[in-house]
């Protein structure tokens, strides 16, 4: 299968001269694949993702969607080909669930600016996928963290794109949300065919959800792979500075980290 | 009016026949109130001798046909204009900046202009072309400054610019007190009332210029007007559902200086109305600038022909600057909305 995001060497740094964000990354993302980033706080995960959004531009090596460069890219093609849902989003003026997720039809709307019937159903579409159906007239900024988690990813979806990229998407979740949030991703990977990148600090979620996780140590890959190959405990232990013990988690058999005292 | 934005409507994508319909309603709002403007004045005209003026068969030569159509009509008009030119100037800052705060008057957008206008009236230059280019060229300069001093450290925080608006207005105002203070004294009088915003001025000349440069602004300002919507929830997620942030920043920062250029020329300062109406617009009809740009306009250009017929009329034959009004009266009004649906501006 060809790969929907391809980077090659990666290196990024804000300044010329000045120490390197990220370096030498190198992967790609497969269709209908889910991909963990993790790593400790100011490893580089979210600087990852900005650049794989071409919100920020590498300073060496290329990101391919497909056979085509980022660079080459319009943002409203990029937008219609990736989707992101990003940590900040905090709306200043009123804004309806449905107003919000619509807003994931810009870049497929026509000249005259206005969402049509096809809009409107894909809107409907995300809102179904993301059990949000019933917020639509809800105005955003009144909705609960998950609920709130939840709508941003139906604007993602209704976006239609090949590739997700999600930025701590269960920050600030409880559990049941938590396992409904990686539930959702798994879907959108399994049965959408999309490409999902998810920058995570909860090991054991990314664990039991991901096909593979990417393991970064100050801005450098420490090692990729599938969790039972990445998530040991030297490796746990070197990359987040603290001492752990990793065992099977006796109901999914993938790792589980626990910290030691 | 305060169901329109009701929880159905905003379950369902925004159509342009609603835009339509809504533009239509407040479209024959504000012809009713320059209706009435019309007929209220210092001298008594009746609602049928206008017909008949306006019908033909009255005669242009006499005296009720010379306020109407050489004093009323322009100054309406013109009023019109700089409500209108203000409000859409209110909504575009304010969703450029994110901040529900901004409007040309705070952000010294207006105080700007004045200051280029009142450079080209003490270097003589005339009202057709001079000081409307002056006070274009003030307004762009305080835009600028607003991007090169805001933008200096913390990448255009939103909360930076409006200090520094705040600023830039102080000093504007600062060096316009001075050329006021030392002006020769025939010329005094009328740029002392000009600061507090003076519609009287309204020529068929000036609004033949400043018409076409208003539709221009709407047009181009309109056509990005959902683009508007995706950069008030953050300029990183509008780049990432497509828009081209920083030209179309640009692009709306330059049409709206012209256009507040444009309208300050002639009209002088006027304060609180590019802050109010786009709040009311908001309350009733929703933060879609698709609707709310036509919405704001124009509601925002009755809602001055309004407070100027006020100003001509309370203490007739003499008369208040317009900014007296738009203030006195929109403040507590502003304040009752506040309290009653929330500051928080969101829907009801």
């Amino acid at each position: 299968m060809a790969p929907t995001l391809t980077l090659t060497d990666i290196g990024f740094g804000y300044g010329y001269g000045e120490a390197r964000i990220l370096e030498h990354i190198t992967f790609q993302v497969l269709p209908g694949e889910i991909i963990g980033i993790l790593g400790p706080n100011g490893s580089g995960k979210s600087t990852l993702l900005k650049l794989m959004d071409g919100i920020l531009s590498p300073r060496e090596g290329e990101i391919w969607i497909r056979e085509r460069r980022l660079t080459d890219f319009k943002r409203s093609e990029l937008a219609r080909e990736m989707a992101m849902v990003s940590q900040e989003n905090h709306f200043r003026f009123a804004f309806s669930v449905m107003e919000v997720v619509l807003m994931g039809r810009f870049p497929h709307l026509g000249k005259m600016g206005f969402e049509g019937k096809r809009d409107a159903a894909a809107a409907m579409e995300a809102l179904e996928a993301t059990h949000t159906e019933h917020l639509a007239h809800r105005s955003v900024e009144e909705l609960s963290g998950g609920e709130k988690q939840r709508v941003l990813i139906a604007r993602a979806l209704a976006q239609e794109p090949k590739v997700i990229l999600l930025d701590e998407p269960t920050s600030f979740l409880d559990l049941k949300y938590k396992r409904e949030m990686f539930r959702l991703i798994t879907t959108l990977g399994k049965d959408k065919g999309l490409s999902v990148v998810v920058v995570s600090h909860d090991i054991d979620l990314a664990s039991q959800y991901c096909d593979r996780v990417l393991l970064l140590k100050n801005g450098v890959i420490h090692k990729l792979g599938t969790p039972d190959a990445v998530i040991t405990a030297p490796d746990i232990a070197e990359v987040y500075d603290c001492p752990v013990h990793v065992d099977q988690n006796p109901a999914t058999g993938k790792p589980r980290v626990s910290i030691i005292r | 009016m305060g169901r329109l934005a009701d929880r159905t409507a905003a379950a369902k994508p925004l159509t342009p026949y609603r835009v339509l319909r809504l533009s239509a309603m407040m479209g024959l709002l504000l012809l009713g109130v320059a209706g009435l403007s019309m007929v209220i004045g210092t001298a008594d005209i009746s609602l049928k001798s206008i017909l008949d003026l306006f019908l033909g068969s009255g005669t242009s030569g006499d005296p009720a046909g010379l306020i109407l159509f050489r004093i009323r009509l322009p100054r309406i008009i013109l009023a019109g204009f700089v409500g209108f030119a203000l409000s859409l100037g209110g909504v575009v800052f304010q969703a450029l900046l994110r901040n529900p705060l901004a409007d040309p008057y705070i952000l010294g957008v207006s105080s700007g202009s004045a200051f280029g206008a009142v450079v080209a009236i003490v270097l003589g230059f005339g009202f057709s072309i001079g000081v409307p280019v002056m006070s274009f060229a003030g307004a762009l300069l305080t835009v600028w400054l607003l991007m090169q001093l805001g933008a200096r450290r913390m990448g255009m925080e939103s909360t930076t610019i409006l200090l520094m608006g705040v600023i830039i207005n102080a000093f504007f105002t600062a060096i316009i007190m001075f050329f006021i203070s030392t002006a020769a004294d025939e010329r005094l009088h009328s740029m002392l009332f000009w600061l507090y915003g003076d519609l009287s001025q309204g020529r068929y000349t000036h609004l033949s210029l400043i018409g076409p440069a208003l539709l221009g602004a709407l047009a181009i300002l309109y056509r990005h007007s959902g683009a508007l919507n995706l950069i008030t929830a953050g300029e990183e997620t509008a780049a990432q559902l497509g828009v081209e942030v920083d030209r179309i920043k640009k692009i709306c920062f330059l049409v709206v200086s012209l256009m507040i250029g444009v309208v300050v020329a002639f009209s002088g300062l006027i304060g609180f109305i590019g802050l109010m109406v786009p709040h009311l617009a908001r309350m009733v009809f929703g933060s879609d600038h698709r609707l709310l740009i036509p919405m704001a306009s124009l509601g925002g250009a009755a809602f001055l022909i309004a407070a100027d017929t006020l100003a001509r009329t309370l203490i007739s034959p003499s008369e208040l600057p317009v900014g007296v009004i738009t203030a006195f009266m929109g403040a507590p009004f502003f304040v009752f909305l506040l309290r009653g649906k929330g500051s928080r501006w969101r829907r009801p």
